[in-house]
Order: structure tokens, then C-alpha cells, then sequence
């Protein structure tokens, strides 16, 4: 049987070659989100910002989402948005929490919003979903969504710290940061809502992320025990080249669930699903070059080789 | 020919047939409206309502504050003390004395009157009381408890089938009501607090002049009627019989006039009351309070006990809310809702279908994938992958999970990432066959080299699965829970299983050779 091959075998890809142009490529990413994230903000969904959305099937035939807009902006209700959700039948309405700031329940003024809306368009439309949040749940939701990332990011720093000397720990996490910060330049160029789902989705690409780049550096460690001769680019290309045909095909597998669920898995997951197929691949772009260029410019055999490695491998016969 | 130990073959058999088993019990023995064991629907499948209630405690606070002063009026002006300024501003109440003499007289006083969780400061002529800290969580803690449990009778009144009624931090009560799609119901039950008193009218002054000249009569109240907000009732404070004093209420009809009407049972104590106030005031009108409004003010004809009924032009269905109501007790605090979340049972079914297409596209997808990359060892993985698929469905049914749509995102990704271990597994192997090295040999490295680095990679991504599930929200635990289970099983499938599904196909088929073609081997 012939087999799919995606890399002929024993390769070795000089990748630190093209260290100079991918360090200035991730450079402006990461600039450019930030300055992206400051200047535009995120499209915080009302999970984070309060207010409600609601989300309606035409009865039969396409939505007209224009019309819907006319006769929802006759309501007087402030900022509506309307949105076409998952397919030409479906629309998402998204109106702010009535009561000026501090709508913290579902009050009288939300109440009739909420019923204004559906009482004018319940002959052509059915309610699919309802959703409410209160200024104050909606803080406490922000705020949580704030202390799980910190904690998680702080969590998977600390065990990368104990695992891998330092000049490791660095650049494993700066590849982090550089996705991080990259996915959420993503969602405010591209207005996208920023949920709870985006957050879970944030912390699944840490994970995959650091996933990715402790496979390498683990090479990379096995590899600078095994050539004790070789300069740090030698080693990380033949590292690199070692790990890279694992490292697509899991990029692969994992972007092929992605997709499954981005096209079939409906639209309340579409947001979750993009986030995370950029992450993907991302994350493996930033576990090739941001993690391994970074690690290239430490010293990675000071003196005395022995100080370097966790008490536990020092007597390794191997090396 | 490769050697495991038998009690490893064993064990791992063991383990998949105890998963296979659960998994497949709790499909088969599902009862039909879904209960019994096993992994529930989460409402964004299933269809129906999340609300997330606040006990109001500021005017929990602020109603024992407004009492207090109250007593605090008639004791201070019985011991003939003179006081001044009384006022509550939210959660503190403060007074002045008239006389600084009276100082030490007026606190003996006032340290009888106070809750033992209330504390007095004394600035001064100025004496306050407020609730202590603790004293403070402790009237939330009993407050929310009571609240719950009216609740619970409440929503049990509608029918709702296994509503989840909880706890959920200091002040407010977590509601999940299954297939309810529209909660209008329930939540105008649930913003009554339905507190009924009976009280006197005060006929010392008529309500208009009262409203006119804005002085309240010391001991009255002055409360709009219920049909119309621009009238007022004049009343005596003093409520004469109280809701929680009903023993039972129904609805039903008047004899006579055949309008919907409450009838309503007293206790003992009630009813002994009820007698005694009746009959103490015939032919003046007593007042039935709901809520701070008042439904009627009937003239008293004669000595009723037990038995009464209470008429305001209802309808037959504001009857029999109000009986409910009236049944399942008074709330003792306002509930608000801070948030809501309702999917209708066409978008629940709608997301299954979604759910299960998406988990069958990403499986054959990833399965197709496998096996043209890997050939014979290809399918072994997706066996693995299956396996891991059964291990998953039976941890969550053990832990009686419940399942939501990003729960099925989180067991798609899992498909996804689980083969990395594979495919980490077959890398080594592929390399270790390549040095030359026998396939016995290569079997035994390989597997032993990825293991750490399996788990290495595996541990971050359930730490921040972990960290996620305290983020809140069902949908998004649902995310955590099912990928932190499938990487727990999926550790297990490719490091456990794989070995003795491949260890079970090299003995039965005796290949040369495996993943690599012959004249791979020993280029290196």
C-alpha cells in the first residue's frame, strides 16, 4: 500500500536560516496586535459586557436583515446589532442592557425591551434563544475569565520552569506570549465577538502551544547531550528536522477536528473553532521559529555541562 | 516477537472491557425521558432555561432596619426618653438624644432592643446600629437558604421536570430548568415575594388628607391600592395575621357573585387571631396586603376564624397564581435576575445534530488521514482512538457529566490531539528503525522515549483545562471536562493500549518490517 508522505525521510531543513525574516514577521505580528488591541479594542460579547441577545429562525424563506433592522431600530431601544447567524434563515440580534450603566438584573426597562422585540417579529419569526446578562454578572464573568487565563499562564510557567533550565523556560514562554497576544490581535482586527468561549478557547491554544514546543525542546535537550560537538543552530536544525513531520501531522489531525467543527459543528461554536484554528496554526509556526530562534542566542553549554541539567538526569549513562 | 507481561495484557483488557461495559450500559439502560445513569444533555442540548438569581439582601437589611426604628420609636418613647433624627440610610440606623443625660439609659435600652448580630457605635449624642460582619453573612446564609426552599415549591408547583435549584456563592441561587424554553412563568412567579398581612385601616384619618398633607400618623402606613396606584389605603401598621399563618389556599368562586376568588385556610394560631381581631372590630374595613399593595379593604360583617376568602376582581388565572403563591410561602427577600440563558428545544436538537456531525466528520477525517499516512499501524491507531472514544464516554457517565456543545468541541479536539501521542510513538519507532535497529528493539525505545514526552505535553494542556473549569459558565465547564477527561484517557489509550495492540499485531503478523518502507532502513 502506498502511503501518504508528507516529508521524505532523514531530512534536514536548514530552519535557522530563515531566523532573520521570521523574527521580524512575528515582531510586527505582535506589534501590530497590540497597537490593534489598544486602539480598536475587542468586541466583547455580552457575556463580558452585559445586555442581551436573541436568536431567531424565520418561520420560512431568508431573513431580510435589513427590514428587521428598520423596524427593531423604530423600537427605540439604543444600539442594536443584527447579524446573520449560521445560515440566510437565522438572524442574531444583540441589543444593550436598557437601564443607562448599571443594569445589574433583568429589570422592568430589560423586560420590555426583550418583549418589544419579540412581540415584533413573532409572526415571522420563531425564538431560538434567549440570552441575559447583568452588568454585574457580566464584570464578575470578565474578571474570572482574567484570574483562570493569569492562573493557567502562570501554571504552565511554573512546571516549564522545573522541567527545563532556563534559557528553555524563556523562550517556551515568550512562544506563548506570542500567541496569546497574536490570537487576540486576530479577534480585534477582525471584530469577531471576544466570549467565554473565546476565552476557552485562548487557553486550549496555550496548551497546544506549549505542547508543541516541549516535543521539540525535548530533542533539542536529548540532541545536545548526544553531540556534544555541534554549535546551537546545528543542533536545532537537526532537532527541528527530527520532530517537524510529527509536528504536521498533529498540526494536521488537529486542524482537521477544527474544521469538522468550524463547518458542521453550528454557528455558537464558529468563533471557538476559528480562534482555535488559528491558534493551531500559529502555535506551530511559534514552536518552529519564535521558540527555537529565541533559544539560539543563549548559551546552551556553559562550562560546565553537568550544572545545567535537573539533579535527576546528571548520572544519565546515556550521555 | 515482542513480551509484555501477562498481568499487563490483562489489566489493560480489563480496563477497556470495564469502559466498554459502562459505556454501553448507560446507552442501553437510558430510561426514555432521560434520567437514570449516565451522561446528561447540558440545557444548551436539551433545550430550556439557566437563571441566575440574586437574593436582595440590601432590602432584607433595610426592611429589619425600618422595624427596628419602629420599636425602637414606641420603647424609647414609653421610657419617656426624647429622641430626634431617626433615620435609616441603607444598612445603618442612627438617632440623637434630646437629652445627654438619658445617655446611659437610652443604650441599656437599645442593647435589648438590637439582634444579637447587630452592633451599636456611640458618637457623642448620636447612637447607631448596623449589623455586624459576620452577622451580616450570617442573615445572608439563613436568607438564602429560606429563599431557596420557596423556590423549590414554587417551581415544583409548574411542573418543571428535575429543575437544578442550587447555591451558588454568597447571595445568589443558581435555577436550571430542562426543557422550559420560555421561563416567563416562573420568573413572574418567582418576582413576587408574595408577603400577605392583614391589617387594620386606620380610620382616625382619611388617606386623601393624609396624602395631602404628607404627615403619616405615628403607626400607620399609608399603601396604594392594587388596581389603582393612585389610590391609598390608610392602614394600621400592625400586620394582624400573616401569610406564613395559612395553612392552605386555593382558588375557587364566590357563591354569590361567581367572581374568581382565593380561599384560603388559617392555623390554629391564625385562625385563634383572625377570630379574635374580627371580632373585636366588626363593621370596620380590614385590609389584605400583598407585596405593599393593597388587593381589598372589606368591611368585617362578622367573627370569622379558619376560613376566609380573599376578592379583588381577579382573573381565574391570577387566582391561581395567587394561590400558589400564597401555598408555597413568602419569599423573605426580593429575587432578581442577573442572568439568563433560554435555547429553544429547535436549537437544542438543531446543536445535537451539529454536535454529531461534526464528531463524525472529524473522526473518519482524522481516521482517513491515519491510515494513509501510516497504513496497517494507521488503522491500529484509530482502533486506539475508538477505545479512547469508549474510555471517554465511560469516565464521563461515571462522573454523570453533563454534555454541552462545546463539551462535544472539547471530545472532536480530543480526537484530534490523541493521535499526537500515536504519532509521536510511530515517529520514534520510524527513527529507531531507520538506525538499523531490530524492530523488537525499536518497539521497546520507541515507546519508552515518547512516554515522557507524552505526559510532558499532555500535563499542560490539562492544567489549563483545569483552570478553565473554574472559569464558571455550563457550556464552557462542559469544555473543561471533557478535554481533561479525554486527555487522561487518551494517555492511557496510546501509552497502555497502543503497546499491546501493537505489541498483539507485530506477534500475530510477523512483518519484517513496520512504517518504513526497506530501503529506509539504515540510510541513516
Amino acid at each position: 500500500m502506498a502511503l501518504l508522505r508528507l516529508l521524505p525521510a532523514n531530512l534536514n531543513i536548514p530552519f535557522m536560516r530563515g531566523r532573520l525574516y521570521s523574527s521580524v514577521f512575528s515582531a510586527l505580528l505582535v506589534a501590530g496586535s497590540i497597537i490593534f488591541w489598544l486602539i480598536v479594542g475587542l468586541n466583547t460579547g455580552i457575556d463580558f459586557r452585559g445586555g442581551f441577545v436573541i436568536e431567531v429562525k424565520t418561520l420560512e424563506g431568508a431573513a431580510n436583515v435589513e427590514e428587521l433592522r428598520e423596524e427593531l431600530g423604530d423600537l427605540n431601544l439604543g444600539d442594536i446589532s443584527l447579524q446573520e447567524f449560521g445560515s440566510e434563515r437565522e438572524v442574531l440580534i444583540r441589543v444593550q442592557s436598557q437601564d443607562e450603566g448599571m443594569a445589574t438584573d433583568l429589570s422592568d426597562a430589560n423586560k420590555q425591551a426583550i418583549q418589544l422585540v419579540q412581540e415584533q417579529i413573532a409572526d415571522r419569526y420563531e425564538i431560538r434563544r434567549t440570552e441575559f446578562v447583568g452588568a454585574v454578572v457580566g464584570d464578575e464573568l470578565r474578571r474570572n475569565a482574567f484570574y483562570a487565563v493569569i492562573a493557567a499562564l502562570g501554571s504552565i510557567m511554573i512546571y516549564i520552569w522545573f522541567r527545563f533550565e532556563w534559557p528553555f523556560a524563556i523562550s517556551a514562554i515568550l512562544a506563548l506570549a506570542h500567541d496569546i497576544i497574536t490570537t487576540i490581535g486576530l479577534f480585534s482586527l477582525t471584530g469577531i465577538e471576544f466570549n467565554l468561549a473565546t476565552v476557552a478557547a485562548l487557553l486550549t491554544i496555550a496548551g497546544y502551544s506549549i505542547n508543541d514546543t516541549v516535543v521539540i525542546f525535548d530533542r533539542i535537550r536529548d540532541n545536545l547531550k548526544k553531540y556534544k560537538s555541534w554549535d546551537n543552530d546545528t543542533i536545532i536544525n537537526t532537532s527541528l528536522s527530527q520532530t517537524i513531520s510529527r509536528t504536521l501531522m498533529t498540526s494536521i489531525t488537529t486542524l482537521i477536528a477544527l474544521l469538522a467543527i468550524y463547518f458542521f459543528g453550528g454557528a455558537v461554536l464558529g468563533g471557538f473553532a476559528l480562534a482555535m484554528i488559528w491558534g493551531v496554526l500559529i502555535g506551530t509556526y511559534s514552536s518552529i521559529y519564535v521558540a527555537s530562534t529565541i533559544l539560539s542566542r543563549f548559551d546552551l553549554r556553559p562550562s560546565d555541562d553537568d550544572d545545567m541539567l535537573p539533579t535527576h538526569e546528571r548520572n544519565d549513562p546515556k550521555s | 516477537m515482542i513480551r509484555l507481561s501477562t498481568w499487563f495484557y490483562n489489566l489493560t483488557i480489563l480496563v477497556v472491557v470495564i469502559a466498554a461495559s459502562v459505556a454501553v450500559s448507560t446507552v442501553v439502560l437510558r430510561d426514555d425521558d432521560g434520567g437514570g445513569i449516565g451522561v446528561n444533555l447540558g440545557l444548551d442540548l436539551q433545550g430550556g432555561s439557566y437563571l441566575l438569581l440574586e437574593v436582595d439582601m440590601d432590602s432584607v437589611v433595610q426592611e429589619r432596619m425600618d422595624n427596628l426604628g419602629e420599636t425602637i420609636r414606641i420603647s424609647m418613647r414609653n421610657s419617656r426618653i426624647g429622641i430626634s433624627n431617626l433615620s435609616v440610610n441603607s444598612d445603618r440606623l442612627s438617632f440623637q438624644l434630646r437629652d445627654e443625660l438619658q445617655f446611659i439609659e437610652a443604650r441599656d435600652i437599645l442593647n435589648g432592643l438590637i439582634a444579637p448580630e447587630m452592633r451599636v457605635t456611640i458618637s457623642e449624642n448620636t447612637l447607631s446600629v448596623a449589623f455586624d460582619e459576620s452577622g451580616l453573612s450570617q442573615l445572608t446564609t439563613m436568607t438564602v437558604g429560606q429563599a431557596i426552599e420557596i423556590v423549590r415549591a414554587r417551581v415544583d408547583e409548574t411542573g418543571t421536570k428535575e429543575p437544578v435549584i442550587q447555591r451558588q456563592g454568597n447571595n445568589r441561587i443558581l435555577l436550571q430548568l430542562p426543557g422550559v424554553d420560555d421561563p416567563e412563568q416562573v420568573k413572574s412567579l418567582l418576582g413576587k415575594t408574595a408577603k400577605l398581612g392583614f391589617q387594620l385601616v386606620d380610620i382616625s384619618a382619611s388617606a386623601e388628607s393624609v396624602k395631602a398633607s404628607g404627615r403619616v400618623p405615628p403607626g400607620s402606613e399609608l399603601l396604594p391600592s392594587r388596581d389603582n396606584p393612585d389610590e391609598h389605603y390608610l392602614l394600621n401598621k400592625r400586620v394582624m395575621v400573616s401569610g406564613e399563618m395559612l395553612e392552605d389556599a386555593r382558588p375557587s368562586f364566590d357563591g354569590q357573585t361567581n367572581e374568581a376568588v382565593v380561599s384560603f385556610t388559617l392555623n390554629s394560631t391564625g385562625a385563634e387571631r383572625f377570630g379574635r381581631v374580627t371580632g373585636q372590630n366588626i363593621g370596620r374595613p380590614f385590609a389584605i396586603v400583598l407585596d405593599n399593595e393593597v388587593i381589598s379593604a372589606p368591611v368585617i360583617r362578622s367573627q370569622i376564624f379558619a376560613n376566609g376568602q380573599i376578592s379583588g376582581g381577579f382573573s381565574v388565572d391570577e387566582t391561581n397564581e395567587l394561590s400558589l403563591l400564597l401555598r408555597s410561602g413568602a419569599l423573605p427577600a426580593p429575587l432578581l435576575v442577573v442572568e439568563e440563558r433560554s435555547v429553544g428545544p429547535g436549537l437544542g436538537s438543531d446543536s445535537v445534530r451539529a454536535g454529531q456531525v461534526a464528531s463524525i466528520v472529524g473522526l473518519a477525517g482524522v481516521a482517513l488521514f491515519m491510515i494513509s499516512s501510516y497504513g496497517m499501524i494507521g488503522c491500529l491507531a484509530v482502533i486506539a482512538v475508538f477505545i479512547n472514544m469508549l474510555l471517554l464516554y465511560g469516565q464521563l457517565s461515571i462522573l454523570g457529566a453533563t454534555l454541552t456543545l462545546p463539551g462535544i468541541a472539547g471530545i472532536v479536539l480530543t480526537i484530534g490531539m490523541a493521535v499526537d501521542a500515536n504519532i509521536i510513538i510511530f515517529e520514534r519507532i520510524k527513527e529507531e528503525l531507520r538506525a538499523g535497529r531490530k524492530l523488537a528493539t525499536a518497539f521497546k525505545t520507541g515507546f519508552n522515549q515518547a512516554t515522557g514526552t507524552i505526559i510532558d505535553a499532555n500535563l499542560t494542556t490539562l492544567a489549563a483545562a483545569l483552570f478553565l473549569y473554574f472559569l464558571g459558565s455550563g457550556p464552557v465547564k462542559g469544555f473543561s471536562v471533557t478535554i481533561s477527561v479525554g486527555v487522561i484517557s487518551s494517555m492511557f489509550s496510546t501509552i497502555i493500549v497502543m503497546r499491546v495492540l501493537l505489541a498483539i499485531w507485530i506477534n500475530t503478523i510477523k512483518p519484517e518490517s513496520i512504517l518504513i518502507s526497506k530501503q529506509d532502513i539504515g540510510a541513516n
